[in-house]
């Protein structure tokens, strides 16, 4: 038979680029690869057994060696064999599945945080320190990354498969992720949950880099203002500062130090402040009114982005101290009240 | 008839057998006899037809999706084509296909026959379950003609509530409607297999095929309105905007989720469990042997309708659920795995010691049987919290599920149907076409999803209509499977056909089996019975056939 070199090159090439494993390029990647060999190797040994058995039977017993049947009733002995063994078996499967269900989804205390917002039919991501993406995400090597993820309009799903990590992504509240990646190069970021029309062009990549190249690549691609810069001028234009002022008389409760403390709602009932905390409580205020204070909170459902809301709460995560509020205070009430702070230049 | 002292299959002398004079088919004469019927024999002839007017629909879709990922760029058809290509192909399936396929087929005929009764406890209820059936089968035709639906077959929210513009309602009152047609059904199997047994027919002498369809119907019964209830708030969120779903109005996007998979995780085993019945009847009737344990295969069926209902969130693991309830939820998607295995095992072992013959339902039983050991460990996979991680939302699930619903349910309703086929028309199909197709289907079937699950793990999702290039090589693969896998569902279409004027005449046992169905005329009778059978034996019981068939001999001369 005789096949044309061209096709013989496109075929070989063709061949050559398609994969049958994926990379393992995150700290994750081995402990969900040895699991996946383990359930590999029960079903095939489970193949054979029944396989054996169907095929051992159907030669040993076929009717022109066997005639007459002999009726069996059963074996209790056996029923208890073919239950316990595949019971234990899958006892092990759930162990193992949930201890690196846990390994997955439990972030390590010193991961950097990067903010991810999904909307038909992109990814945006948002660091910190200002460096803003879309459909890409730059991360190091050796260092665990945290995603803090919501959707703006359906359900989508944050599914790096090199990195066998993936999450949710959700309207209306945080869902979270992380990884470390140890292998410079890209990657798939892929939409898993289907989302609509362009669902299967809401891909992106990761791009992890050496640190020295991860460090290069902050200083170039900044905006120039943080997360918290531009919370910290959506906090003044929005007016927030005129209740969540710091001082003692005000209308709404202290932000300072607010970020990771316990806080006793009216209710009685004790929340933990994070993330999700914090934007649900400038959307949904009614709910979650601090102790001692007034309902008088307007909802701001419909008038903060995602966007918005993230640097809102970067915002709120880096004040420490109300200085930065009484500054902002002072220079909205610029116009009525003359500064008369003795110490404070203006320029 | 000389050989009847063994329980050697013997196919009566196709000379001399004739088709009885008058049975269920020409009793009455004319479409209305039909359209107005109460007998569950003509009930099951009609969802017959309108199941495999569904399937082959189904099909073509599943067609077109294969065509189509051919190559890695989009080329046949546009994004949102494609999207309503998979959501139709996945509606028309599972709502219009499996869940009635073979309860509603093989046990609206053979339920009433096996249990020894005239016909099932509510005959025009039967009826009315199929007009329901095939309204909603209209709404969804219409749906689709209408321009389609593309919410795919969850109509997750709030994409199916806000974001589409396409008929959700329409495709959502369809399987609203054709849910009633299989609560209508379940509860007609519960009533009819508690009260309408023949004197003697205690519950454990029922066929397990009874046992296996009375465990779906308890599914369906209790199941089913759920998924009404979150279709219809599908439906008032988009008409009305009622919230439920929606958080900028207070709602909870993952309540549709629990509230969907509530349901159709036990459908999975409302379409699985009638298929493992089949199963059961045909390996004991082609080893010549008893099931092998047949109380523990009696009491599994019944352990996954109740293990079923409490697994739902496994489909949500990455959905921000809480850890430890995503702990409670995969151990007992384990637990659900045991009474799996304990079937299979339990079939092997019937073999044992058997006489056994290799028909066409045997073959596509062992297909089975291999398909669903692959089906149920990879389910295995998903259920293994950290492994889900990676899995799900992938190829890798698709082929899972289509290895269990199509190796495992689709293999197992061709063996019933071949199975029965003589006793529904009283006329054989043709052994060498059959066995050629049943083997044509698992080849073009593992050819089909073995390289998905491939594709899973190197984490190509599923429902995209466009795809990186290195995933093209399996995606070749795999409709190639596809194209053999259409061949091998179409051939029994056109032998069975053909078998309804030509084929051999079957006469009323051709398998020697011990069901009181074959120990009536084949077709029956529209009573069924001449006589209300007295039953003395067990289920499977083949030295009471043979003790029986010995002194009809004897009497006859």
């Amino acid at each position: 038979m005789h096949i044309s070199p061209v096709l013989w090159q496109f075929l070989v090439k063709w061949l050559n680029a398609s994969a049958l494993f994926p990379r393992e390029a995150s700290t994750i990647a081995p402990y969900t690869d040895a699991l996946y060999f383990f359930l590999l190797v029960i079903t095939v040994v489970g193949l054979i057994l029944v396989g054996a058995l169907v095929f051992g039977f159907s030669i040993r017993y076929r009717a022109e060696r066997h005639p007459v049947a002999i009726q069996v009733e059963g074996s209790t002995l056996l029923e208890a064999t073919w239950t316990i063994i595949p019971l234990a078996l899958f006892l092990v499967c759930f162990v193992w599945g949930a201890l690196l269900y846990f390994r997955i989804y439990t972030p390590p205390t010193n991961a950097m945080n990067v903010y991810i917002v999904g909307k038909q039919w992109m990814w945006k991501a948002e660091h910190p320190g200002g460096q803003h993406e879309i459909n890409a995400l730059h991360v190091p090597t050796g260092r665990p990354v945290q995603l803090t993820m919501i959707s703006q309009d359906v359900f989508h799903s944050f599914s790096v498969p090199d990195f066998r990590v993936k999450r949710e992504v959700i309207p209306g509240r945080y869902s979270t992720v992380w990884f470390e990646a140890t292998e410079p190069g890209t990657y798939h970021i892929f939409c898993t949950q289907y989302c609509g029309t362009q669902h299967s062009g809401m891909i992106g990549e990761v791009t992890v880099l050496t640190p020295e190249d991860y460090k290069k690549w902050t200083q170039e691609s900044t905006s120039g203002m943080s997360l918290a810069q531009n919370g910290e001028r959506l906090f003044a234009s929005m007016g927030c500062n005129a209740c969540h002022s710091g001082s003692a008389a005000a209308r709404g409760p202290n932000l300072a130090g607010v970020y990771g403390s316990k806080l006793t709602l009216t209710n009685g009932s004790q929340v933990l402040v994070n993330d999700a905390y914090l934007r649900d409580a400038i959307l949904n205020p009614s709910q979650h009114i601090t102790a001692g204070f007034a309902p008088i909170m307007p909802t701001y459902q419909g008038q903060v982005s995602e966007d918005g809301l993230i640097d809102l709460v970067e915002y709120i995560k880096t004040l420490d101290t109300n200085y930065r509020v009484q500054q902002t205070l002072t220079t909205s009430e610029s116009n009525q009240v003359a500064p008369k702070t003795p110490g404070m230049v203006k320029p | 008839m000389s050989t009847t002292t063994t329980t050697i299959v013997n196919l009566p002398d196709q000379r001399t057998a004739t088709l009885p004079k008058r049975h269920y088919l020409n009793n009455e004469d004319g479409l209305l006899s039909w359209l107005f019927t109460g007998d569950h024999k003509r009930i099951a002839i009609l969802y017959l037809i309108s199941i495999t007017f569904f399937f082959f629909i189904g099909g073509a879709f599943a067609g077109l999706i294969r065509l189509e990922l051919l190559t890695p760029q989009p080329d046949l058809m546009a994004s949102d084509t494609y999207n309503k290509m998979f959501s139709m192909h996945g509606i028309v399936m599972v709502f219009l296909f499996l869940v009635p396929s073979v309860p509603a087929t093989l046990g609206n005929f053979l339920i009433p026959i096996m249990l020894g009764a005239k016909d099932l406890a509510f005959p025009k209820i039967n009826l009315l379950s199929w007009y329901l059936y095939v309204a909603g089968g209209l709404f969804t035709l219409a749906a689709l003609v209408l321009g389609g639906v593309d919410t795919g077959w969850t109509f997750t929210t709030p994409l199916s509530t806000h974001y589409l513009n396409t008929n959700v309602v329409t495709a959502a009152t369809g399987i609203f409607i054709a849910g009633f047609a299989s609560i209508f059904t379940g509860l007609n199997f519960i009533v009819t297999i508690h009260r309408m047994r023949a004197p003697g027919m205690t519950w454990f002498r029922m066929p397990l095929f009874v046992w296996a369809n009375y465990a779906a119907s308890i599914l369906m019964v209790l199941g089913t309105p759920v998924v009404a209830i979150s279709l219809v708030l599908v439906a008032l969120e988009r008409t009305v905007g009622i919230g439920v779903f929606d958080p900028t109005k207070g709602g909870d996007p993952l309540l549709f989720q629990h509230l969907f998979w509530f349901y159709s995780h036990p459908a999975v085993y409302i379409m699985i469990l009638p298929g493992m019945g089949v199963i059961s009847e045909v390996i004991s009737t082609f080893s010549r042997k008893r099931v092998f344990g047949y109380t523990a295969v009696a009491f599994s069926s019944v352990a996954i309708a109740l293990f079923g209902f409490f697994v739902w969130e496994h489909h949500m693991f990455i959905m921000g659920v809480s850890n430890y309830s995503a702990l409670v939820f995969s151990l007992l998607t384990m637990l659900v795995a045991v009474p799996s295995a304990i079937k299979i095992f339990n079939w092997a072992f019937t073999l044992q010691k058997g006489s056994i013959t290799f028909e066409t339902p045997m073959i596509y039983a062992f297909a089975f049987m291999g398909l669903f050991v692959i089906g149920g460990m990879t389910g295995v996979f998903l259920g293994a919290l950290g492994m889900d991680i990676h899995l799900t939302e992938t190829y890798f699930i698709v082929a899972h599920f289509h290895y269990v619903m199509v190796g495992g349910m689709l293999m197992a309703f061709l063996a019933g149907i071949h199975f029965w086929w003589p006793k529904m028309t009283g006329r054989m199909y043709p052994e060498s076409f059959s066995k050629l197709s049943a083997v044509t289907s698992f080849i073009g079937f593992n050819l089909t999803f073995m390289p998905q699950f491939i594709l899973g793990y190197l984490g190509m999702p599923r429902r995209y209509h466009v795809y990186p290039p290195e995933f093209q090589v399996l995606n070749v693969l795999s409709t190639a499977g596809a194209t053999v896998l259409g061949v091998g569902f179409l051939l029994p279409l056109l032998y069975l056909g053909w078998s309804l004027k030509y084929g051999a005449i079957a006469g009323d046992n051709p398998w020697q089996a011990t069901g009181l169905e074959w120990q009536i005329q084949s077709p029956p009778i529209t009573e069924n019975f001449t006589e209300i059978p007295i039953v003395d034996h067990e289920a499977y019981d083949y030295d009471w056939l043979a003790h029986k068939t010995e002194q009809e001999v004897t009497t006859v001369g």
